[in-house]
């Protein structure tokens, strides 16, 4: 089961249209690319997908899912959104209620085993070994869990094994952690203990996995086991550690490696044509996808399918998702810009000093220009650092052509 | 749709030499990301031709691979969807496919079971867009038997390797010769026919009958004057693929940004076998210049005026010049490769050097990849 719904509101105006599951990552990919590649390659192949924030990218990504070979006779990809029934009809109130809701679902197929995923981690697991360790344990619950620096422990769910993995205490985001190990968000439960806890926590408000039902099978007793993982998991949140994700992908020998045969990340990608790159091109250590046609410059930089970068344009350190127009001689640096956006000629993105984003600073920070999806950006203007930009903006939304660090410029009609 | 599609795609090209010795000719990579088979395919798609059977022979299984699955074209249909037809031997017949006539011969029983009034006959190894349906319509106005799809090609083009056809001003056709030594027209046969299916069975079982076995020399040809055969000219982008030096050139093409507003940004869109591969990296040291570059390649080096297909490692100080590399190919460090057409899955070891001194070179190399 593989949660799907939440907004993913500190990513800004990236997921103002779109549910985080569905943003762009590593050029190709969609965040979600990553769970449901590792479900089909651990041999998955039934999973229901939860969806309920801005489902539509996402039901148009995975369709029957054929790219994830989830197109099955027996199981495959189910999309499940919120639904109404005859007594109480309501949303997807937490991570556990939600599958709380789609119990009928999951006894459709009987399982012994269920995996419980989130669609917004960057990560290659083979959930065949975790279910594996899970059997041998003979556990209730399985839990993953990876090392984390023990200063940064407390923004996690932190679990305290013994010598056998066996989780003796479970704390959400402690302020004096007494482990370092996180939980990642992956849990595997034998089917009748998670139906039995589900069902007596049905009448809990905003029932969640990690504030309720973990702790409720905790003390009950059921034998609970932490499975440790130590391979590359990121989590991307927020603006820059998605920024920063993406950046990694660059490095000679990426830590998260895309490129090789084993363990391949498959994704919904229509656009087959080769790139282009002109003789006036300069090009230097990036990413560049499908159907793109560059003219201009790119130093480190990861560009989606089918971006067009005209002549003189210099891209620097930024994030350029499918779709992208960017006009001739335009600078842009440390800039995330989403798909389908349209930027005329002569702009320049990410100049001026560091200045905190007024009204949001802790999700436009980093120094990055955030530009959400099929904006338009007027030829010769401005736009400075720890800023976003949503909508169609004329040349009028800009004063003396610029849009100083730390402003946010969203078109009315458009959401935050 | 009124017509099912026919892809003959048995014949084996010899004039590209090297490149067909490992696949058929609707099998070459083409334009970085395709197979010749993709043009034709996705027209009889984009076309809503819903059954279409695919005559295979010489190197079939390149073309069983690449056609393992439908779905990528949009066939996997309850009606219609495609069909590979290669060879087999029947109570009544022992042959491999004689001829294109005979090809069609040995499947009439595929023909006899449509019901679509029409058959859209055209060959794998063209790159091309065309609407069949826009011939269809030329067809039945003009009460044709037969319509050949033609182009006219500029005086410079060597027209002996096509059929070759003139035209009177109602656009009967009214001179057809294959392969002529000497043409005495300009206008040529791009092997894309459209004939009523009840007549193409009758022409298809008289040859047979006759012992004749080749669709051009045996039916057209025979029957130029005898039938109302009809010319459709198109203007748009084609060429095919059929020598060394057209396929260098058709790739070449795609670096035109006309040819490749042409085929990859304009609808309908050209479909291709997914091949899950990340998008294309560039590491410090690479420089590039005029060139496409297919996805999962990793660059480290120089490439300037060249294709470069899917899958491609490019080592440090690597120098690629007017150059096409297809799928899979490992150069190693300080290759210099210029002019030359390097076969897919080959492995160049460090410090070599091929250069197309006269005309093209195609490279095949078949060292180990993991001895480097």
């Amino acid at each position: 089961m593989l949660l799907a719904g939440g907004q993913g509101s500190r990513l800004g105006v990236l997921t103002s249209k779109v549910a985080k599951p569905a943003v762009a990552f590593g050029g190709k990919y969609r965040i979600i690319d990553f769970p449901l590649s590792n479900c089909i390659n651990s041999g998955v192949d039934t999973v229901g997908v939860l969806t309920q924030y801005q489902p539509l990218r996402l039901n148009t990504h995975i369709g029957i899912g054929i790219p994830w070979d989830l197109d099955r006779n027996v199981g495959g990809v189910t999309i499940l959104p919120p639904y109404e029934k005859s007594a109480n009809s309501e949303w997807y109130t937490g991570t556990a209620n939600a599958i709380y809701q789609n119990m009928d679902y999951i006894d459709t197929y009987n399982p012994d085993y269920v995996l419980i995923l989130s669609g917004d981690h960057i990560y290659k697991m083979d959930y065949e070994v975790m279910l594996d360790f899970h059997k041998a344990k003979n556990a209730d619950v399985t839990i993953a869990a990876m090392p984390v620096p023990l200063e940064e422990a407390s923004r996690f769910g932190i679990v305290v094994t013994d010598q056998e993995s066996s989780i003796k205490e479970f704390e959400e985001k402690p302020e004096n952690p007494s482990s370092n190990l996180a939980s990642m968000g992956i849990y595997i439960f034998s089917w009748p203990v998670l139906k039995d806890a589900l069902l007596k926590l049905s009448e809990q408000p905003n029932c969640d996995f990690g504030k309720h039902i973990i702790p409720y099978c905790h003390e009950n007793g059921k034998r609970m086991f932490a499975y440790e993982y130590n391979g590359y998991w990121k989590d991307v949140g927020t603006l820059s550690s998605y920024w920063e994700a993406n950046m990694e992908l660059i490095d000679i020998i990426p830590e998260f490696n895309l490129y090789e045969e084993f363990w391949k990340i498959y994704t919904n990608s229509p656009n087959i044509p080769p790139h282009y790159i002109s003789d006036q091109s300069v090009i230097d250590r990036c990413i560049i996808s499908n159907g793109s046609e560059i003219y201009g410059e790119i130093h480190s930089s990861v560009l989606g399918a089918g971006v067009t970068v005209g002549k003189g344009s210099i891209i620097r350190d930024s994030i350029i998702m499918r779709d992208v127009e960017i006009g001739e001689n335009c600078i842009i640096e440390k800039a995330i810009i989403a798909e389908g956006t349209v930027i005329g000629d002569n702009v320049s993105i990410g100049i001026g000093a560091e200045v905190p984003n007024r009204m949001k600073p802790n999700i436009y920070s980093g120094g990055l220009a955030t530009i959400g999806e099929n904006s338009v950006i007027p030829s010769n203007v401005q736009i400075g650092k720890n800023t976003a930009v949503s909508g169609e903006t004329t040349r009028e939304d800009y004063p003396d052509g610029l849009l100083a660090s730390g402003e946010t410029l969203i078109k009315a009609g458009e959401c935050s | 749709m009124r017509a099912v599609g026919i892809i003959l795609a048995g014949g084996n090209s010899r004039k590209l030499h090297e490149l067909t010795a490992k696949r058929a000719a609707g099998a070459v990579p083409v334009a970085g990301s395709y197979r010749a088979i993709d043009f034709a395919l996705s027209n009889m798609t984009n076309s809503h031709v819903q059954k279409v059977a695919v005559l295979t022979q010489y190197n079939s299984r390149s073309l069983n691979e690449h056609l393992n699955s439908s779905k990528w074209w949009d066939f996997g249909r309850k009606q219609g969807g495609l069909y590979v037809f290669t060879p087999t031997i029947t109570e009544e017949n022992g042959y491999w496919y004689r001829g294109t006539a005979d090809a069609i011969y040995q499947n009439l029983d595929f023909l006899k079971k449509c019901h679509e009034p029409y058959v859209i006959i055209t060959s794998a190894d063209a790159v091309y867009k065309l609407d069949y349906n826009k011939v269809l319509e030329y067809h039945i106005s003009k009460k044709a038997d037969i319509t050949v799809v033609c182009k006219d090609m500029g005086p410079e083009v060597d027209v002996s390797r096509f059929g070759t056809l003139k035209m009177n001003e109602e656009s009967r056709i009214i001179k057809f010769e294959e392969k002529p030594m000497v043409a005495s027209s300009h206008t040529i046969s791009t092997g894309i026919y459209i004939i009523r299916r009840r007549l193409l069975i009758d022409l298809i079982e008289q040859c047979a009958e006759e012992e004749r076995y080749d669709f051009v020399n045996d039916i057209l040809i025979r029957y130029k004057n005898l039938k109302r055969m009809y010319g459709y000219k198109i203007t748009g982008y084609w060429n095919n693929i059929s020598t060394v030096d057209s396929y260098y050139q058709t790739n070449m093409d795609f670096l035109k940004p006309e040819v490749r507003k042409y085929f990859f940004k304009e609808l309908p869109q050209v479909y291709s076998k997914v091949s899950d591969l990340p998008s294309a990296k560039y590491n410090p040291g690479a420089i590039i210049k005029n060139s496409l570059i297919g996805s999962g390649s990793i660059i480290n080096g120089t490439v300037e005026n060249s294709i470069i297909f899917k899958k491609v490692y490019v080592g440090n100080n690597c120098v690629i010049k007017n150059s096409i590399i297809l799928n899979d190919v490992y150069l190693g460090d300080n290759t210099y490769i210029e002019n030359c057409i390097v076969e897919s899955r080959d492995t160049i070891r460090a410090n070599t050097r091929y250069v197309g001194e006269d005309g093209v070179k195609v490279v095949v190399e078949k060292n180990e990849r993991f001895a480097l």
